[in-house]
């Protein structure tokens, strides 16, 4: 391990954590049992995982033209992937995509037949 | 049945991360992370192949798109060229308008209302 | 003077400060560039950003700061609550839509609710009924279903801060 300044081994714990949280939310992607339970554990894992990977470059290399596009490109993540969880969660529930046996309750769907 | 297959994917989990940190030591510590990466990936693959319903696939290939915005910022420190964060953010924004066009189409509406 | 010119304005400063960041070439032709790039982005662009008439005020911009703190600390606790869901062997989950009461009306501050749900624990907006100001959430481990405990549970911990940053 070559010799670091401070500011770049605290942006690599950063990385670190958010490579942890990325594999976390995989994990859940592929063990959970249906697309809405999915889409919750990997959205917000993920984006946190990646958000957090991108801070730590920004921390890692400072102000410079690299850390600030870090930042831009962290924001982003943190505007736009909720959209698009919410936009395939009511295109799958529109679908007719069931839930899991273990779902408690559903109220969107009671709704949707009271309309009809 | 359910512990037991639990236990199987502790090993294997446990297995990649000895080989990957512990057996090679000559990889610099950048590739390794980006070694995890791209074992991340091999399980959204797994679901983009299995997945049940099409909702599956595509929030299997949404995730992918986000998990692709970190490793292009980790070889962006790794190489040290910033240009690598550019290809990140044109990736993110790509990613988003895809997913939400496969939701569009997957509600049964057409693409231009 | 009129909203949208004020709007424009704000954008071209803000496209400008941003190519500054991004670039960091401090030069008479980068900046040139950049000045034309803010223009074209302004005219074209530039009437989304602000569209209300209300004044700035500083305990606006202190509400922003109480609730970029707040969304980080849930942020963080969802987090960590995925996780232990996820390593647990038997899947701890309890899954159902709920409805959830909003007071917001305006579309900004309905939007930055259902991002804040989406990203903090437990918890994923699927559907907004603008009309009755209904949000249905999915919640994967479901502790009530009457609608004003969820409404209290869930919409409580942002609702009041978006009101006073965007209404």
């Amino acid at each position: 391990m070559p010799d670091l300044a401070i500011n770049q081994i605290i942006g690599y714990v950063i990385i670190c954590i958010g490579v942890i949280f990325d594999l976390f939310g995989v994990l859940g992607l592929v063990r959970l049992p249906d697309v809405y339970n999915r889409l919750q554990a990997a959205t917000k894992s993920v984006t946190f995982g990646s958000a957090g990977i991108l801070f730590g470059v920004f921390v890692y290399s400072g102000f410079t033209s690299m850390g600030f596009k870090a930042i831009l490109c962290a924001i982003f993540i943190l505007l736009t992937s909720p959209v698009s969880a919410h936009a395939i969660a009511k295109a799958a529930h529109s679908a007719g995509i069931k839930l899991t046996d273990k779902t408690v309750i559903d109220l969107y769907q009671e709704d949707k037949e009271l309309q009809k | 049945m359910r512990v037991f297959r639990w236990f199987i994917g502790l090993i294997i989990i446990a297995a990649f991360l000895v080989i990957n940190f512990v057996v090679f030591t000559n990889i610099p510590f950048n590739y390794k992370l980006i070694n995890v990466l791209l074992f991340c990936s091999l399980f959204i693959l797994i679901r983009v192949v299995k997945g049940p319903s099409v909702a599956d696939r595509i929030v299997a290939i949404d995730i992918l798109g986000i998990l692709i915005i970190g490793i292009c910022a980790i070889l962006a420190i790794a190489l040290d060229r910033s240009y690598f964060i550019d290809i990140g953010i044109a990736w993110g924004l790509q990613s988003f308008i895809g997913a939400l066009a496969l939701a569009k189409f997957l509600e049964g509406r057409s693409l231009d209302a | 003077m009129k909203t949208e010119t004020k709007s424009r304005i704000v954008v071209f400063f803000l496209s400008l400060l941003v190519w500054i960041l991004i670039t960091m070439v401090f030069s008479i032709p980068s900046l040139i560039a950049g000045v034309i790039m803010a223009l074209i982005t302004a005219i074209f662009a530039g009437e989304m950003l602000i569209i209300t008439e209300r004044k700035f005020h500083l305990k606006r911009v202190w509400y922003t700061i109480e609730y970029l703190v707040k969304f980080i600390w849930e942020l963080f606790k969802a987090n960590f609550n995925v996780a232990y869901i996820v390593i647990h062997p038997l899947l701890p989950i309890k899954p159902g839509i709920v409805k959830v009461k909003t007071k917001l009306k305006r579309d900004s501050a309905l939007t930055m609710l259902a991002n804040s749900i989406t990203l903090t624990p437990g918890t994923l907006t699927v559907d907004i009924d603008v009309d009755n100001q209904i949000l249905y959430v999915h919640w994967i481990d479901v502790k009530f279903t009457d609608i004003e405990q969820t409404t209290e549970f869930i919409g409580g911990r942002f609702e009041k801060l978006l009101e006073e940053i965007f209404e």
